[in-house]
């Protein structure tokens, strides 16, 4: 392969490598959303009911 | 060579009746309290204090009157050598002294259990509303609970050195020990989200108080413990943590940090300017680069002075306490930091404040709110509640995203089994064996009825004897209370 040819080819390759790279970030950044998201509609069905009031009558005596 | 640290924290949670705002606190910690289903003796606990010269020596019902306000049904002492009871209005467990920050982190973490499961049985008790307990520190409107952290120096240190070095130890660690908070209070400037439950609070740089105006060294000198040769540093500035490498990383760098102070191998104490502005400056500043005025001139940020106390304790702990539980230390420690310099959120694994970061950010984005919203606020008061099913940081650990260090039956055993280095074996193996007999007890001592017209005082003025080496095969042996104090006179 002439030594032209063979750069062209190199850079090809990591062309195509950067571009998988970029691929597999998304992908997994993706994944993490989804998942964050999906942790989110747990914690709605845990959040208790009336969360939001009763965490303004959350008043406690001073401690230590 | 420094001391033993011998460590052991106290917590006050945060209580409520679900669906019942008008519940009294001071009342409903006694419930909780008092329905603690799992091994323990009602006692006495006797405040006074301990004369040198009356060690074993027995004296009359008489001494013990009803002084303590609390009453005597709201203090029990636990299987595992803590301490359960009401303090304010708040029911609090002070863990048993643990032998190192490892074993230190699990009896706090048993705390978190036993407090679920006292609240369940307290829930069973009120018959369709729920008692819930949150480890937290703050209500956010003003009003805080403490989070103390306890260890064991020599009475040879002089305090000013513990003052002069800890101050800045103490500021600088909220990076790596903040639970972290929705918004700002005490009259400090408004933010959307913190490192820490505490910071707003503190206003002094030492004294004696904990409860106003409360010092970020706090002075209280009682050793709970032979008082010519040892003291207690009662730490206040801090927050209870639920992530158990949080508790591990912060109980075992502030132990090697005052193990290093008492060998006089900390260099520098690298003084603040303004320790109380530092204090809350840190706690306000998420991207880690506010520069905080040194004494003498120049500055510094938090993550620069941990970086210091990390490259002499890495020196410390190589020369001097080479055990594996202090290089684990080191290495958290190190990684933290990292991740502090490189990209905090990777943190979110193991601090509570970096877990809460996420969530709350993605929370916040996905409906559209702003910081003030009451929906966050209620999401961060969820994530403390020890009860698994409910609690927001028991829902991320059951889905992986915040580490472990011990398993569900590790902490189930801590519950009911004491230390065994520490005078926690005794306590703890008094209470299982003797639960009859045992009608008072403090840090350092125990008393017990053996029907006789004078109560039999044990005294335990040394944090380290009681251990199961030196007591375990006289538990072993004897039969009841009577033996026992027998066969510890002989």
């Amino acid at each position: 392969m002439p030594d032209q040819e063979r750069e062209r080819a190199r850079q090809r390759d990591r062309n195509e490598e950067e571009v998988e790279e970029l691929e597999l970030a998304d992908t997994e950044a993706e994944a993490d959303l989804e998942e964050l998201d999906d942790l989110l509609d747990e914690i709605d069905s845990v959040l208790e009911e009336n969360a939001e009031e009763f965490v303004k009558n959350y008043v406690q005596k001073g401690g230590q | 060579m420094a001391l033993r640290k011998v460590i052991g924290t106290e917590t006050e949670y945060g209580i409520a009746v679900r669906s019942d705002p008008e519940f009294n606190p001071a009342l409903g910690s006694a419930m909780v309290v008092n329905s603690y289903p799992g091994p323990r003796v009602r006692v006495q606990w006797s405040y006074e204090e301990e004369s040198p010269g009356r060690d074993a020596r027995g004296f009359g019902h008489e001494g013990y009157g009803v002084s303590d306000p609390e009453g005597t049904l709201v203090n029990a002492v636990l299987a595992n050598g803590a301490r359960l009871y009401v303090d304010h209005a708040h029911p609090e467990y002070s863990a048993p002294e643990a032998w190192d920050p490892l074993q230190g982190a699990l009896y706090d973490k048993a705390g978190e259990f036993v407090m679920y499961r006292a609240a369940q049985a307290a829930t069973e008790r009120l018959g369709g509303a729920r008692m819930a307990l949150y480890k937290n520190n703050s209500d956010r409107k003003g009003n805080s609970y403490g989070a103390h952290e306890n260890y064991l120096m020599s009475r040879a240190t002089p305090f000013g050195d513990i003052i002069r070095y800890a101050m800045t130890f103490l500021v600088t660690r909220q990076i790596f020990t903040g639970s972290g908070k929705v918004g700002s209070e005490n009259g400090r400037p408004p933010v959307d989200f913190q490192l820490t439950q505490r910071a707003d609070f503190f206003e002094e740089e030492v004294g004696l108080e904990t409860t106003l105006k409360r010092p970020i060294i706090n002075t209280r000198d009682e050793p709970h413990g032979d008082s010519s040769k040892y003291r207690r540093l009662h730490v206040i500035f801090g927050d209870a943590n639920l992530s158990e490498v949080q508790v591990f990383l912060k109980l075992g760098t502030t132990a090697l940090a005052l193990a290093a102070l008492e060998d006089g191998a900390l260099p520098d104490p690298l003084d603040l300017a303004d320790p109380v502005t530092a204090a809350w400056t840190v706690s306000h500043d998420m991207t880690f680069r506010q520069p905080l005025e040194l004494d003498g001139g120049g500055t510094a940020t938090a993550l620069d002075l941990q970086l210091r106390y990390l490259e002499w304790l890495t020196k410390y702990v190589e020369k001097e306490l080479d055990e594996p539980v202090w290089r684990q230390v080191l290495a958290e420690w190190e990684s933290v930091l990292s991740d502090v310099e490189a990209d905090p959120d990777r943190l979110s694994d193991r601090l509570d404040w970096a877990a809460k970061l996420r969530l709350f950010r993605r929370y916040a984005d996905r409906d559209a709110l702003g910081w003030d919203d009451p929906k966050l606020a209620a999401l961060d008061l969820q994530y403390h509640d020890v009860d698994p099913e409910r609690g927001l940081y028991h829902r991320l650990v059951g889905r992986k995203e915040i580490r472990r260090l011990f398993t569900d039956e590790e902490i189930a055993r801590a519950e009911t089994q004491p230390p065994e280095e520490t005078r926690a074996y005794f306590r703890g193996r008094c209470v299982t064996q003797f639960p009859d007999s045992l009608v008072a007890a403090n840090w350092d001592s125990l008393v017990f009825d053996l029907g006789e017209p004078h109560l039999r005082r044990v005294p335990m003025l040394e944090p380290l004897r009681g251990s199961r080496d030196l007591v375990g095969p006289i538990l072993d042996e004897v039969a009841d209370a009577s033996e026992l104090i027998q066969r510890l006179g002989d």
